[in-house]
Formats: C-alpha cells, structure tokens, sequence
C-alpha cells in the first residue's frame, strides 16, 4: 500500500488531475467501445430477424392471392392476376 | 496444419467456436483488468523523479504497444484476404478496426495528459507523437472505408490497401524516438533485454498489459461474429440461428 489515507490516494501526490483523468477517460472510452459493440450486434440480428419476418408476411401473402386467383377464375391469366392482387394485399 | 485449419474459414463454425470463446475471455479479462488496475494505482511505488504521475503508465504504455499490434494484426489479416481471398480475414479486419482506432485514441490522451504536468504541455508535433497521429488517421481511414461501399467485398478491398500501405508508419512510430531527437523517452520495455525498471513496477505493467490486451480480443471477437452475420444474412445457418433465437 503507498498512500496513508484515502485522502492521499485521491490526491495522486498531487498529480490527482492528470492521473485521474486518464484513468477516467480510457476507462469510459472502454466502456463505450464493449457497450456500442455488443448493442450493434444485438442491432444486426433484429435487422435480420425482421428481414426474415418480413419475406414470412410477402411469401403467406402470395400464397393467399395464388388460391384466391384460382377459385374466382380458373382461367390461364393466373400471373398478372397474382401481382395486382399480391399489390393490394401487402399494401 | 491446413487440414485442421481449413474448417475455421467456414463463417458457421467461427461464429459458433469464438462464441463458446466469450464467457472466459470476457473473465479472463475482468479479472486480470481488476488485478491490474488495483496494483497500478494502490500497490506500485511512485516514481522518485515523475512521482504519482508514473501511474499513466499502466495505461499509457499498454495501449500504445497494442495500438501498433492491432495494425499489424488488421494489415495481415488485410493481406490475406487480399492474396487468398479469405472472407473471414476481411471480417476480422472489419473488426480491428474500430478496436484500434479507441486503443491509439486511448494511447494519445493518455499521452497528453502525462505530457502536461512532465513536459509542461499537452502536444508537441514531435516524432513518435506525430507518427501515433497518423496511425489514428490510417485507422479512421480504414473504418471509413469499410463503411463506404455497399458491396463488402469491394469496400474490403480498398480498407485493405489503405490498411497495407500504413504499415510503412509501424517502424517510423517505433523506432522514431531512435531516429529523430525528441521529447519522447524511450523503450521502457523490451521484449530482448531485461527490462530497465524495478520489478515491482514491471509485474503490474505486465498485469495491466495482458488485461488491455484481453479486453481487446474480447471487442474484437464480438465485432468478429457482427460481421460474419452481416455478411452472411440470407445464408440458412443465419436464417436458422436467429429463427430459434427469435423464438427463445
């Protein structure tokens, strides 16, 4: 132990400024660095989970226009039936 | 050797192996950073010329050599992935990055604030400050890089040049104090000869050296496996991985 008292630990032999603003600021510069990277990967997975929910929604939609378009008309002008309809459901 | 290697280049099992890895680096890392910081700041003696001032150090010296590692880290990884097209070497040079530019912008304040009460002034343009500047700018250069295209593998491409040409700064930033007259002292640490200060203020240099360095490794690895599902997003494994975790 080299200081006496607390009193003498947070005065640094009287460099208490310089000391500890180092070890503040590095310390802070730290903490921020391991924050921001674990939140941006959080960040990056909920992107890809929404993308995936999102291609879930389109994918049941055109499934609903491909069977709604077959039972009004069982005629050959099923694909540009399924886009105007598939529009309308996202929409 | 390339047999057993060859399975880490897939970005699957990276993800998962450096995954597995997290929990004890991220101990391994607290426990050393406490040890260290209590030593260097409670139990280390004062300096008899530069007083309570000399605890800096412990953090000052660390990050400044681990500024300059993590160059040469990232510039290798960069080459790799240059040469032999490894994606995962651009990945982790991704990941570097940002790593490196916090630990050399650590290094710098640190730097000016042990400068102040010693030299009498926060900055000088001397030699081994400067170079440590341009190390800063090649960082930011290369992180800016990597952000500039949309395409990952282009942008890997000109983060790695700029990232390859800056090595020509490693030796000018560690041999500067030998080359030019300045301020800066010189090595206090030497890997080659016993070092020239007393034990018992090498072995928390040590402590505190081994736990930034830890520290490191552990933002690196998360920033590692953020990458890889950036760029990996529509693959099924991605797709599966984040499914079973949505509906945990």
């Amino acid at each position: 132990m080299q200081f006496e008292s607390i009193s003498a630990f947070l005065d640094m032999g009287g460099y208490a400024f310089f000391v500890w603003l180092s070890y503040g600021v590095s310390a802070f510069l730290l903490v921020a660095l391991v924050y921001s990277s674990q939140s941006n990967h959080k960040k990056v997975k909920n992107k890809i989970a929404q993308r995936l929910q999102r291609e879930i929604k389109l994918r049941k939609a055109a499934e609903k226009s491909l069977a709604a378009a077959e039972q009004t008309d069982g005629n050959t002008s099923v694909v540009p039936e399924l886009s105007k309809n598939s529009k309308k459901v996202v929409s | 050797m390339w047999k057993w290697l060859h399975p880490y280049a897939n970005p699957e099992v990276s993800y998962h192996f450096v995954g597995k890895l997290l929990p004890w680096i991220s101990k391994i890392t607290m426990a050393l950073l406490a040890i260290g910081i209590v030593w260097a700041l409670v139990f280390a003696p004062a300096d008899y010329q530069q007083g309570d001032s000399f605890r800096i150090f412990y953090i000052h010296v660390p990050t400044a050599i681990l500024s300059m590692s993590i160059y040469v880290a990232m510039a290798s990884a960069a080459f790799c992935s240059l040469v032999w097209q490894f994606r995962l070497a651009d990945a982790s040079a991704a990941a570097m990055a940002p790593v490196g530019a916090v630990i050399t912008a650590i290094a710098l304040f640190t730097g000016a604030a042990w400068g102040k009460p010693m030299w009498g002034t926060w900055w000088i343009w001397d030699a081994r400050l400067t170079s440590e500047l341009v190390l800063l700018f090649l960082y930011l250069g290369v992180i800016a890089l990597h952000n500039a295209f949309e395409d990952k593998n282009l942008a890997g491409k000109a983060a790695g040049i700029l990232s390859l040409v800056g090595v020509v700064n490693i030796p000018i930033i560690k041999y500067s104090v030998e080359w030019w007259n300045t301020l800066h002292q010189g090595a206090t640490v030497s890997k080659m000869s016993a070092p020239s200060m007393s034990m018992d203020m090498f072995w928390p240099f040590v402590i505190c050296f081994l736990g930034i360095a830890m520290l490191v490794t552990f933002v690196i690895c998360i920033r590692f496996r953020t990458e890889i599902l950036s760029r990996n997003g529509m693959r099924p494994w991605v797709r599966a991985l984040i499914t079973a975790e949505g509906t945990k």
